[in-house]
């Protein structure tokens, strides 16, 4: 399926990305082309196929609903773009 | 120095022919001067690295320590190194130091290695020639004009240059074994879920796996070694003892069964690099094994499916990469979505940019059953194919790549002519299968690899195949021209 400019607008807002309108026709032109390589499994009759999610068929560990970690929120917001207070800060959301 | 096995730099420390201070300052050195040429480093570690040769030289004065204590190696820079940046190969992490370590840095770390930097990358470990580097590309020490592979890129060429004694990679879809074809080392991509994922930054995490590039098979074990094992901080990590690695190096392979599937020596395979595999296929047939003709009929349907699979996972992975918590954060955005559209399209280069959006597609409404479940299905399919092998054949092996090195530059246009370059090594991480590639004759100057695929969790029998070629052939001693063995700076080094 070819994608037009404004198919790639749309995909670029849910992806939460800037894309500047100039480069729209260009994005366009790169995603058909991978979505022309993409549709070479359209071939193969895949009906009755369990889907594999993943490679080992493992079950998920699970563990006691306890504390395990230490409190390092002073070293994880080191990192931070903008904290106060032990907060994340971003710009103003609720008017 | 840089030119010895990992076993007798071991051999070496322990005897007082070196210290490791030495060693990992003639290793700094060397970087220093070769690594401008190369890019292969993005951040160098001088002064922890020498602190660290230094207690590793106190604890093998106490008699203490291990095979890698004092060994200097390179860590990718996707797994986060407590204190160090970590960058991931991306503008978005170029200010990112971790607070922790990941679980195969903090093992190699318990084992003694003195970690020397962090190598270059492909931007979020998506590509295939390290073009997609914010740090800019790697070159390939046998001839610069050309790629490294990717998207190790970094990690192969600083071992192929002798910038360190191996390093640690990470495989999604060849992206260790490509990389050692084109520079002529040693790469094992172990079974999916052999190594913690744990502080491994993730791109697609039902493909991804850490792995070895070493300049030997005798090499990549010891180090595998210290890496692989049960870690509960991953959720996907396989409870399964790990075997001593160089215990069974040095088995006898009579009788082994070798598959080579007729869809990796078809079209599009240089006949160079196919008489070479074929050279290296012989040489195995004389040690007593035999070579089975034999078929993995959906393999070529392995690239779509991975641009369907590793994208969908990369854009959910992705997805974390806010602006809020840590990373760039692009400046005065009016609101929050101006952060994160923002911040994300400045932290972001081209290619992720790409397989971000073609992962958001696949995954959006109306479009899940086409291309998300038909891949999971294809995915299964392929699986079947390796399972129904692995009942007539120990091993599968054949070509790492369809050619040597390319240009840099020759496929930065065509994205798609860049992903067909990983089309014998993609279904091995499709499967969750080990792969090992090792050095054959050279084509034209320039090195080429063998794939070895294993059943699960058959590293050491892959390794063990790769030492025997290794033992009976010098392919994988070559070295490259931007790594002379004594230049002549080095005349009268303790080499």
């Amino acid at each position: 399926m070819a994608l037009d400019s404004q198919d790639v607008a749309k995909i670029a807002h849910l992806a939460r990305l800037q894309v500047a309108e100039a480069d729209l026709h260009a994005y366009a032109a790169e995603l058909s082309n991978i979505l022309k390589l993409v549709e070479q499994m359209s071939a193969v009759d895949t009906a009755g196929v369990e889907p594999m999610a993943h490679p080992l068929h493992m079950a998920q560990r699970l563990r006691p609903d306890a504390v395990t970690e230490a409190d390092q929120r002073t070293a994880f917001q080191a990192v931070a773009p903008a904290t106060e207070d032990g907060l994340y800060l971003v710009p103003k959301v609720i008017e | 120095m840089h030119d010895q096995s990992i076993a007798d730099l071991a051999a070496g420390l322990r005897a007082k022919r070196f210290s490791s201070r030495e060693l990992t300052a003639h290793f700094l050195d060397r970087i220093g001067r070769l690594d401008p040429a190369l890019n292969s480093y993005i951040t160098v570690d001088h002064d922890t690295a020498l602190a660290v040769a230094d207690a590793a030289d106190r604890h093998i004065a106490a008699g203490a320590g291990g095979p890698l204590t004092g060994i200097p190696i390179a860590h990718k820079d996707i797994f986060l190194t407590k204190g160090v940046r970590t960058s991931c190969g991306s503008r978005m992490l170029d200010n990112f130091i971790p607070p922790f370590d990941a679980t195969v840095v903090e093992r190699l770390g318990a084992a003694g290695v003195v970690m020397l930097g962090k190598a270059n990358m492909d931007e979020f470990a998506m590509g295939s020639s390290n073009e997609t580097s914010w740090y800019g590309p790697v070159r390939n020490p046998w001839d610069t004009g050309r790629v490294p592979g990717g998207s190790s890129g970094g990690s192969a060429a600083a071992v192929a240059a002798g910038l360190c004694a191996a390093a640690t990679g990470t495989d999604t879809g060849g992206s260790i074994r490509q990389p050692a074809a084109f520079c002529g080392i040693t790469g094992i991509k172990p079974t999916y879920g052999r190594c913690s994922r744990y502080g491994m930054i993730a791109f697609a995490s039902s493909l991804d796996q850490a792995g070895v590039l070493a300049r030997s098979a005798a090499d990549a074990a010891l180090v595998l070694q210290a890496m692989a094992g049960f870690d509960a901080r991953d959720s996907t990590s396989a409870e399964a003892p790990v075997p001593d690695y160089a215990a069974t190096l040095g088995e006898d392979i009579k009788g082994l069964r070798i598959g080579l599937p007729q869809e990796y020596f078809g079209e599009g395979l240089d006949a160079g690099v196919e008489a070479s595999v074929r050279a290296a296929l012989a040489e195995l047939e004389r040690q007593g094994a035999t070579l089975v003709d034999m078929h993995l009929p959906n393999a070529p349907l392995s690239v779509p499916v991975y641009y369907v699979v590793a994208p969908a996972e990369c854009s959910s992975n992705l997805a974390r990469f806010d602006g809020v918590r840590y990373g760039h954060r692009c400046e005065a955005p009016k609101d929050l979505e101006d952060l994160y559209k923002r911040s994300r399209a400045e932290g972001f280069g081209a290619e992720v940019k790409r397989r971000i959006m073609i992962g958001t597609y696949a995954l959006s409404a109306g479009y899940y059953d086409a291309y998300y479940l038909k891949a999971q299905q294809l995915r299964q399919l392929i699986a079947d194919d390796f399972r129904r092998a692995f009942e007539q054949v120990d091993v599968i092996m054949g070509p790492t790549t369809p050619t040597t090195a390319f240009a840099l530059g020759a496929k930065t246009d065509d994205p798609v002519a860049m992903y067909l370059n990983d089309i014998y090594t993609i279904a091995t991480n499709l499967a969750g299968l080990p792969g090992l590639s090792v050095p054959v004759a050279p084509v034209d100057g320039l090195p080429a690899g063998l794939q070895m695929i294993g059943n699960y969790f058959a590293e050491g029998r892959l390794l063990n195949i790769a030492h025997r070629l290794q033992q009976a052939t010098d392919w994988h001693r070559a070295v490259p021209a931007a790594a002379p063995r004594r230049p002549p700076s080095e005349t009268g080094a303790r080499d």
